[in-house]
């Protein structure tokens, strides 16, 4: 390996400002809408005082006659120039410092706070860019670490800078550094452009950065697929059940106590079909040499990078609407959790709806390892069949016939197979589902046994991995079976885990596209 | 290093390997069993969720909140459930057992719903021990093994506490020669 050569810092390891404009797009605008309706009042009652007008008895007058009106004139504005001071105040000492081991924000004015996030915790890094930010040319930059609440959150960078400021961070958390050091494009020779100019490019610039991304994403979704997939959805049904009830509600007259349940339902479901819709319209995934990166987003639009390794679970799911079409969605587990208020949850969703051939090329991305020649057949085998695989050697390990009693209609379907560097789970008969969990990823292992199940000698196998959509559980499994299935998963977990830390990772190895053949993506042996 | 996690008694049996024909979930091996004062631990939490069942129900049918044989049934109920649960404390306790195997720990716990967790060592996040007022009287400690999974659920009761901590200090070093990222 190559000396490695150190990558130049963004803002040479100096402390950096945010974008100016960051105090009015973190909810200073409710201080300009008060200076404005200040203005606009006191410039009305200047033009009257100077000019003369007919007198109404307001508050000024009030204020003027008893002699106050200097007082409240002086507080009115201390109190604005106070805001403004704040403002700025915070603005300034809001900074923060990217050196090799990790990205540190300090904040805060009275309560100063200084938070750091080492660079080989990384978990994933969001751009987010809200629709009143971006006509501003800004945008949020997230770094998501493992555990509840530690996210650090740059808001707001100029939109410019933040997908370089982004390449950097992941060239500095990633291994390649030497050869990518020098090469990193400074191209801040924009600025003649004049400034609408430039906000119009911003706006219209497609979500991933073409110099950043192979230009194409994997998979294109088409609006007639996504407002197909969302009428055939359990919530549409939902929704138009409500519909339906509150006419026929309605149309008898009966008293209407039911609208107060419903409506708030019909409501909540609209918003959630905005949100679906919001999230999944121009969704792009591709591969990039530093992970994964999802876009989405029509107005306000994100982009997310995960690095390798960064995936817990994996599930390939099929409502049962979606048959007749053969549609699939993907999503996946990751660590790193966004705090509920800011409505910036990690990006789950991989695929929010596809065909069957872009199923494989985003497993290919997700899970280069999976997607080999001989372990492909699983994952069509795992989508839709059910029962054995005739011709391969590695196959799906079949529930037992006594599960019917139990899982009477899904017990068919029920399986696990262990593919290479991956554990396979098959369930669900009428909500196909398939989970993939990287051995590396497992965090630990469960069997589990009720009285109904030992009195038909079944037992159930879990995969416990970090909190998220997808639950690797299967339920009806032979004992026996599953006694030596978990030995072979522990000790596969255990392989796995020992053959990579996690924490920095090789490029070049990790993303191979979907053929190559790599049982152990992430190889760390010249990590350190 | 001499193996510092040799708590309690050493059954390779499992009590109710006894039985030829078994649809239990056993996995073989060294298991090691926590303390049987811990059985204390557990008896005093019987006693207090008894009084406080029994308590309850009692007021319910002393006030007659319901018809009266069903309040007096309910207190029966409570008795009952309380007397089961004394019974099978010493046997719930015996079912915790722990096993330190080359590359990973073994947990199991249960009668009725059996569990058996099996962690990679380079899997921990944290360990923590914790004593509550009437382990901390017998001189017990409670070890949990946290990973980045909230499902994992590895908590030993009844350790002696000098054991818990040497079983700490072991599980501790094991992860370090083990270390995975997440």
């Amino acid at each position: 390996m190559t000396e490695p050569v150190a990558p130049p810092l963004p803002g040479g390891g100096d402390w950096l400002r945010l974008h100016p404009a960051t105090p009015l797009l973190k909810g200073g605008i409710g201080l300009i809408a008060v200076i404005g309706f200040v203005l606009a009042n006191v410039r009305e009652r200047l033009v009257e005082m100077f000019v003369g007008g007919p007198d109404s008895g307001d508050l000024f007058d009030e204020l003027n006659r008893r002699g106050h009106l200097g007082w409240a004139i002086a507080i009115v504005v201390g109190g604005l120039v106070l805001g403004v001071a704040a403002f700025y105040l915070s603005w300034r000492m809001h900074t923060y410092r990217i050196n090799d081991e990790a990205v540190e924000v300090r904040s805060g004015i009275l309560f100063r706070t200084h938070r750091q996030a080492r660079l080989d915790r990384i978990q994933g890094i969001a751009i987010t860019r809200p629709f009143i930010a971006r006509l501003f040319g800004a945008a949020r930059l997230e770094l998501s670490v493992a555990g509840q609440d530690a996210k650090v959150q740059l808001a707001y960078l100029r939109g410019s800078d933040v997908d370089r400021l982004r390449h950097d961070i992941l060239l500095l958390a990633s291994t390649r550094r030497a050869e990518e050091g020098a090469g990193a494009p400074a191209s801040d020779a924009s600025g003649s452009a004049g400034i609408i100019g430039r906000r119009v490019t911003e706006l219209l610039a497609p979500e991933l950065d073409p110099s950043e991304a192979p230009p194409e994403s994997v998979v294109r979704i088409s609006p007639l697929r996504l407002a197909g997939s969302l009428f055939a959805s359990g919530a549409t049904i939902f929704t138009i059940a409500g519909i339906v009830a509150l006419g026929v509600l309605a149309a008898s007259g009966r008293e209407l106590g039911f609208v107060f349940l419903i409506v708030p339902a019909i409501l909540g479901s609209a918003g959630y079909f905005a949100r679906k819709v919001t999230r999944s319209l121009r969704f792009s995934i591709a591969a990039t040499p530093d992970g994964v990166r999802v876009g989405y987003g029509l107005l306000t639009t994100s982009n997310d990078t995960l690095p390798p390794g960064r995936i817990h679970a994996i599930e390939v799911y099929q409502p049962l609407l979606w048959r007749p079409f053969d549609w699939w969605a993907i999503r996946i587990n990751r660590a790193g959790h966004a705090s509920s208020g800011s409505g910036s949850q990690p990006a789950t969703t991989m695929l929010p709806v596809g065909t069957r051939a872009d199923v494989d090329k985003v497993l290919g991305l997700l899970l280069p390892g999976l997607a080999s020649a001989d372990t492909r057949h699983l994952i069509l085998a795992g989508m839709v069949s059910s029962g054995p695989t005739p011709g391969f050697a590695v196959d799906f390990v079949p529930a037992p016939r006594r599960g019917r009693w139990l899982r009477p209609f899904s017990w068919r379907r029920t399986g696990y197979a262990l593919a290479g560097d991956a554990v396979l789970l098959r369930k669900g008969l009428v909500w196909r589902q398939l989970v993939a969990v990287p051995a590396a990823r497992i965090q630990s292992l469960r069997i589990e046994q009720g009285p109904l199940s030992r009195a038909l000698d079944l037992c159930s196998l879990t995969l416990d991995t970090v909190a998220g959509p997808v639950s690797a559980t299967l339920s009806v499994l032979d004992r026996a079976g599953s006694i030596s299935a978990f030995d072979a998963i522990s000790r596969a977990a255990t392989a796995a885990g020992a053959l990579e830390d996690g924490s920095r990772w090789a490029n070049g190895t990790s993303f191979g596209g979907p053929g190559s053949a790599d049982p152990h993506p992430q190889r760390p042996e010249d990590v350190r | 290093m001499s193996d510092p996690t040799n708590v309690a008694g050493h059954d390779a049996q499992h009590p109710s390997d006894s039985s030829p024909v078994t649809k239990r979930v056993e996995i073989g091996g060294d298991w090691r069993r926590v303390s049987p004062k811990y059985i204390g631990v557990e008896l005093v939490g019987v006693a207090l969720f008894g009084v406080v069942a029994i308590g309850a129900t009692a007021v319910f049918a002393l006030t007659k909140w319901f018809a009266e044989p069903l309040g007096w049934i309910l207190v029966g109920v409570a008795v009952v459930v309380t007397l089961v649960m004394f019974v099978i404390a010493p046997r719930r306790v015996r079912s915790i057992g722990y096993q330190l195997r080359d590359d990973d720990l073994l947990f199991r716990r249960g009668i009725m719903f059996h569990r058996v967790v099996s962690v990679p060592y380079g899997r921990m996040q944290l360990i923590d021990i914790n004593r509550g007022p009437v382990a901390r009287f017998l001189g017990l400690a409670e070890l949990r093994f946290v990973t980045a999974a909230a499902a994992t659920g590895v908590t030993i009761p009844g350790l002696a506490d000098a054991d818990a901590d040497a079983l700490r200090d072991a599980l501790v070093s094991l992860a370090e020669t083990r270390r995975a990222g997440l």
